[in-house]
């Protein structure tokens, strides 16, 4: 099949699963009720003011993770290579845990402290393990998964340390977020996370030719002309911007940026111009998914969308270890 | 020793590298005309590889100067350096998930700008290459079901679809068999010859490169040894010293030239 019709099916699915998803939950919504039709207001407030941010922020989250884990991929030519895996997702949230413990609300221009503090995490975080993966001449899957582990027992440490220095409230509150969740409540977290996920998201589909480069190979992308370097920090900009904005709200929600763009690429094939489109919306409709059954498996509780994710991810990371599908890209 | 420094296409003038503490290349000299065919020969860790790398800025660094078209090569952009320089690396069967059409299109990266997409000219300069190298069959095809010779004929339509003026190859027929060996051989005479392309190739294939090249520079140990004719490094004088191996040598039965034989202790 065309590619360009295997994207424009997922963009459908995508924007059905948005449009059906706010209609989900306890409380059941019909189409009437939404209009602020009749006595029942509560109903529409339920939809616009709890559902549609809330699946906002699932699909704008999970779009964004699965593009990180997608350009991840991309530049450590392994399939492994996700913003849980490398440690990016346990430095955002190492940062975002700082500035929540220091008590500080510092926001620049609208924008959040703790997102920014988050997405320097990440930086930091992705900074490290590049390095680490670096250092070792061969660039080989079992150093990238080292470093990675290394660099998130490191943060992750860090964010232990600051959770046993804490009081009880803040401690569970800390470890609440940690397991990743959608709950929000109104459209703050939404606009939030928007700037960091337009600027990331943007830049990402802005270098798709150099996506494909890179994939096929350092050496390669260099004698064709790809300026490496600057290509390499523009990206971790990019994807740390994303990550963090996520993490930030939501915690580090596992996974997403692993099964998304791996599946993209079995659908759609490996050419960014394909896979970046559908990477975004495969990662948005994905999350959206996950939420739903987060909200309904055990209503009227509900599961941390980290959980679920986690749940699905384990397996399907053992199998693509398994399979040797990681070793195919790798250097 | 050192071959005609006065040409101003690409002076390698006494370059050294190292990488890590590891020196690599020592204080090598030699220049490229443009139009030429040189080949770069010599044993296993002599540096031929890292040269050609630190050509086209894979590695950056060392000592010494490259010039290139009367401008010292870090003065270039990665870009224009690739408009100028394309290199074929050795193959190592990694898998790439793309088809020979998408990876050969890759090959005009440095002449599109970021916000255009392929015009008339670069679609044509790809079939063009894909025509030259004879792979237009393959090209809906992926990378990761052809033969090794095919996959390597592919690299260097890529090469050549990048449109310079000067073709980097490493060992662009090891592994191969003799058909597709020779098939490659007359695409880079082709290229040579006909469009006037510079080629410098390191290869281990002495026979063949004296053959068809112009010249012949040793490199052992990370310094240049000789540099020069062709048919002059045919004899234990320059081949002995840069293998530590004696060699015989016959004529060629159709055009005369040497050939050498490397002699195997059997006892």
């Amino acid at each position: 099949m065309k590619r360009i019709y295997v994207l424009i099916i997922i963009g459908i699915c995508a924007t059905a699963v948005f449009c059906i998803a706010p209609f989900v939950g306890m409380e059941t919504i019909s189409f009437e009720n939404i209009l602020y039709h009749g006595s029942d207001t509560i109903k529409a407030d339920i939809f616009w003011k709890i559902r549609i941010p809330r699946v906002l922020m699932a699909f704008l989250s999970g779009a964004a993770l699965a593009l990180s884990g997608m350009t991840f991929q991309a530049l450590f030519r392994n399939p492994l290579a996700t913003p849980f895996t490398l440690g990016v997702s346990s430095g955002a949230a190492f940062g975002a845990t700082i500035y929540v413990k220091s008590g500080l609300i510092i926001s620049l221009f609208g924008i959040s402290g703790q997102s920014v503090s988050a997405f320097i995490g990440a930086l930091l975080a992705i900074t490290m393990v590049y390095g680490l993966t670096c250092a070792r001449r061969g660039f080989s899957t079992a150093t990238m998964l080292l470093a990675g582990v290394a660099v998130s027992f490191f943060f992750s440490s860090f964010i232990l340390f600051i959770q046993y220095m804490s009081d009880f409230t803040n401690s569970f509150r800390i470890l609440r977020w940690l397991m990743g969740g959608l709950e929000t409540v109104g459209f703050g977290s939404v606009l939030t996370l928007l700037p960091f996920m337009m600027i990331g998201s943007s830049i990402v589909l802005f270098f798709n030719r150099e996506l494909n480069l890179m994939s096929v190979g350092e050496d390669i992308a260099k004698s064709r002309g790809v300026n490496v370097k600057s290509i390499k920090t523009i990206l971790f900009f990019a994807t740390s911007l994303m990550v963090g904005g996520v993490v930030s709200q939501c915690g580090p929600i596992g996974f997403v940026g692993m099964m998304s763009p791996h599946i993209c690429r079995l659908l759609i094939g490996y050419d960014h111009h394909y896979l970046t489109p559908a990477t975004l919306l495969f990662g948005g409709l994905f999350l959206t998914l996950c939420d739903i059954f987060s909200r309904i498996l055990i209503a009227p509780a509900e599961i941390p969308v980290g959980v679920i994710t986690a749940l699905l991810g384990g397996p399907f990371f053992l199998w693509l270890l398994i399979s040797g599908s990681s070793e195919h890209s790798s250097m | 020793m050192v071959g005609s420094l006065s040409n101003s296409f690409l002076v390698i003038d006494n370059f050294s590298f190292a990488l890590g503490k590891e020196k690599i290349l020592n204080s090598v000299s030699f220049g490229v005309d443009e139009g030429e065919y040189v080949s770069l020969i010599g044993p296993n860790g002599a540096g031929k590889t890292t040269l050609l790398k630190c050509l086209i800025r894979i590695y950056t660094g060392g000592e010494g100067s490259i010039t290139l078209v009367n401008k010292p090569l870090d003065q270039y952009t990665q870009k224009e350096l690739a408009r100028i320089i394309s290199y074929v690396p050795q193959s190592n069967g990694r898998f790439l998930p793309f088809t020979v059409h998408e990876f050969v299109m890759m090959g005009r990266y440095p002449h599109l700008s970021p916000f255009t997409s392929l015009s008339k000219g670069d679609r044509q300069a790809v079939k063009d290459a894909l025509a030259l190298t004879g792979t237009g069959h393959l090209s809906e095809r992926q990378l990761s079901t052809l033969s090794g010779g095919e996959r390597q004929t592919v690299y260097i339509a890529a090469a050549i679809a990048q449109g310079a003026r000067i073709l980097l190859l490493d060992e662009p027929t090891t592994f191969l068999d003799p058909k597709h060996e020779s098939d490659i051989l007359s695409i880079l005479k082709r290229v040579n010859r006909q469009y006037g392309i510079t080629i410098l190739s390191v290869t281990h294939d002495i026979n063949n490169a004296v053959l068809h090249s112009d010249r012949i520079a040793v490199l052992k140990h990370g310094m240049l040894l000789y540099v020069g004719n062709s048919n002059k490094i045919m004899n234990n004088e320059i081949l002995e010293s840069a293998f530590d191996k004696r060699f015989s040598f016959i004529k060629h039965p159709v055009n005369g030239t040497l050939m050498i034989i490397p002699e195997v202790d059997t006892t």
